[in-house]
């Protein structure tokens, strides 16, 4: 009975052992993946901050009034002013160009329905 | 343990035989039994005492131990934080009302060398001052072979250069990591933002300071790592700001004026939506300070918060909206105003005679010295010292630049009633056009006084009340009188209901007395006139109008048409739809009987 105790105790220190040294190679890995998440990360944040500065540089007033100053035979583009605020019941209606044409009618019954 | 008897029969037999008392053993007995028991605990207690130091002990030195190993090892992050990465730069953005960015940082190189390292000292020489233009081949030699062992040669790289220098291929030339602040928008709001360098520099980092302007005063904020890199939200609106300089900037080449200045102030919550200055700068790369002449030529002065001008009739409306509270006077009370007011050997003129006597709307309409002057008469020095202080035109303006404390208002040292009369038409005290923009917001908002702030702000931010609401609407008719009607006719802009005061200063001339033909022209402006939401004041300094026979330079001619451009191009941006004025008759209705 003792030398059975003995050996289930010797048994469950192997297992325990080899549990612990699972997990502490597991844990190690997971701790490299996350490092490596981190950094990459952190190049993109950099990354973005760089988009960012550049989006901000390119979309600076003196560059889009130049921009537009260039294009205006094609864009038109003129500062805003107050005469362009209008109101919703100023808008016309599209004129219709052509009315609609039912040509090819089909008789539609829903006699089959009723039944 | 085996027990000995307390009265063992032998030795108490034995005892009897020889008639001694038995009693004396088994007291004996007793005492070498209980000192036995003590022998026992006190061994017991010595190793409780032992062990619970042993204890104590490896406590203690685990504790030491562990602080020594912190304090002997280098720090490190902790590797599984997932929250982290979330700092990038040093210093946090600055974006303005609307999130868009005002100041960022880049990434770049900075450029040293170590001769010692070096192979060819004359060929890095010669590709370097090829590469830089600005560097000479023959200092750089010098530095290289004499006995320097380091030197920084540049600050900042562009990619282009790095590479350039990379293809020189020589050893002793090295790169260090930097972060250089940027502001995309070039010259914009370059007032406001000052500009930035670096502090302390090493190899591999280097601190970017702010050196004037909101990046000074919130340098530590910018750079607290606690902030997480937050961005600085400003109440400035990049396209607003980027129409007020461009338009002020063709007022000022038009008028052919040598500087200008405008702010532009929401009247509730005190927010700067724009602030320009002219002549300006562009912060990324931030001229030298003026070592001689006047400081106030420099590019980098800010006219809108340290320019301290007499701003002249604009102050005109502060009397009247004194008086008015005051129950001295209302708006059809007739003044006197016959010229010259004579007060000792002083005279004071108006611009031209408007007869003998006028109503309180017609002096501001008109702009009369006499009218104000008389008004401020009826108020007196101390009541008109106080309603001022209290606008806080008295004080440095609260804005959060490093400028702003340097604007301090210049006042007469003896306050006299001379003064006190001169004061009234803003002339012998000077204050800044941001001065005058947070104390016209008082008048616009219905009389609370405003901070003027560059942050924004949530809601309306009132501060004390100066005047009753009923006093700051009947000085709103009076500045719209002004535009219809008055000096200011140039200032109407159909739908936004412009209502404002001219005031045209001449300049004093650095020794005493003013020059003939220099002067400041301003035009305080608040629209539209019957809810006010923004506040404009637009000062140009040594304005000429020469379209006509004379050259004119009264502000009525030169700062208005610019402020009236301005409010046609920046209304709508700031999404004012115009609106059909509300006829002054309205009104009648409010009031009860």
């Amino acid at each position: 009975m003792r030398s059975f105790f003995v050996i289930l105790t010797a048994l469950a220190v192997m297992a325990t052992a080899f549990w612990a040294y699972r997990e502490n190679y597991r844990t190690q890995a997971s701790l490299d993946e996350s490092e490596e998440i981190q950094r990459s990360i952190g190049e993109a944040r950099a990354r973005l901050a760089v988009l960012r500065a550049e989006w901000a540089y390119l979309n600076r007033p003196d560059r889009l009034r130049e921009l537009a100053d260039i294009n205006f035979d094609r864009l038109g583009l003129l500062p805003l002013s107050p005469e362009q605020f209008g109101n919703a019941d100023q808008v016309t209606y599209p004129i219709e160009e052509r009315m609609l044409v039912i040509s090819d009618a089909i008789e539609v019954s829903n006699f089959e329905a009723l039944r | 343990m085996i027990r000995t008897p307390l009265r063992p029969l032998a030795r108490i037999l034995e005892a009897r035989r020889l008639g001694a008392n038995p009693d004396a053993i088994e007291r004996d007995n007793i005492r070498l039994r209980h000192e036995e028991m003590r022998d026992q605990s006190r061994q017991r207690a010595e190793g409780r005492l032992f062990i619970l130091g042993l204890f104590f002990c490896a406590a203690f030195v685990a504790v030491g131990g562990r602080m020594a190993t912190l304090a002997a090892s280098e720090p490190s992050e902790p590797r599984a934080n997932a929250a982290g990465a979330s700092i990038v730069a040093q210093r946090a953005d600055i974006v303005d009302r609307e999130g868009r960015i005002l100041a960022t940082n880049l990434e770049t190189f900075s450029l040293y060398a170590v001769p010692p390292q070096m192979i060819e000292p004359e060929h890095a020489a010669i590709e370097l001052a090829r590469i830089f233009p600005e560097l000479d081949k023959k200092d750089l030699l010098e530095d290289f072979t004499g006995k320097r062992k380091f030197l920084w040669i540049r600050k900042k790289l562009s990619p282009e250069q790095k590479q350039a220098v990379h293809d020189i291929g020589e050893p002793g030339l090295l790169f260090g990591p930097r972060e250089m602040r940027l502001y995309p928008n070039g010259k914009l709001a370059a007032h406001v933002m000052g500009g930035a360098s670096f502090g302390r520099e090493g190899v591999h980092a280097a601190e970017v300071i702010g050196v004037a302007g909101i990046e000074r005063l919130f340098d530590d904020k910018l750079r607290d790592p606690a902030n997480e890199g937050k961005a600085l939200q400003l109440s400035l609106d990049l396209p607003v700001q980027a129409a007020a300089e461009r338009v002020l900037y063709g007022g000022m080449k038009l008028m052919n004026a040598k500087g200008a200045a405008s702010v532009l102030l929401d009247v509730h919550t005190g927010e700067i939506i724009s602030m320009v200055s002219l002549p300006d700068f562009d912060p990324n790369d931030r001229p030298q300070v003026l070592t001689e002449g006047d400081a106030s030529d420099s590019p980098l002065f800010n006219r809108v918060v340290q320019g301290v001008y007499e701003l002249g009739s604009t102050y005109k409306i502060f009397a009247a909206a004194q008086a008015m509270e005051l129950g001295l006077a209302n708006p059809e009370t007739v003044f006197d105003t016959r010229g010259p007011l004579r007060w000792g050997k002083h005279k004071i003129r108006d611009f031209r005679n408007y007869g003998n006597e006028l109503t309180l709307t017609k002096i501001i309409v008109k702009s009369s010295n006499i009218g104000t002057a008389r008004v401020a008469q009826m108020i007196g020095t101390e009541r008109q010292q106080d309603f001022l202080r209290r606008l806080g035109l008295l004080e440095a303006t609260p804005v959060e630049l490093t400028e702003a404390s340097g604007g301090k208002p210049l006042l007469p040292k003896n306050w006299s009633e001379l003064s006190t009369m001169t004061i009234s038409y803003g002339h012998g005290i000077s204050a800044t056009p941001m001065h005058l923009a947070s104390a016209y917001a008082a008048i616009a908002n219905g009389g609370y006084v405003v901070q003027p702030t560059l942050l924004k702000q949530d809601g309306p931010q009132y501060g004390e009340r100066v005047m009753s609401a009923s006093v700051a609407a009947a000085s709103r008719t009076m500045l719209r009188k002004v535009v219809t009607e008055g000096t200011a006719s140039f200032g109407e802009v159909p739908g936004y209901a412009v209502g404002g005061k001219t005031g045209t200063a001449d300049k004093p001339k650095p020794r005493g007395g003013y020059y003939e033909d220099k002067v400041i022209a301003t035009f305080a402006t608040l629209f539209p006139a019957h809810d006010p939401k923004y506040v404009l004041v637009v000062t140009l300094d040594e304005p000429v109008e020469t379209s006509g026979d004379e050259p004119r330079r009264t502000a009525g001619w030169t700062a208005v048409p610019v402020a009236a451009e301005m409010i046609r191009r920046v209304a709508p941006l700031l999404g004012m739809r115009p609106e059909i004025e509300p006829s002054l008759g309205a009104d009648i209705t409010l009031t009860s009987n």
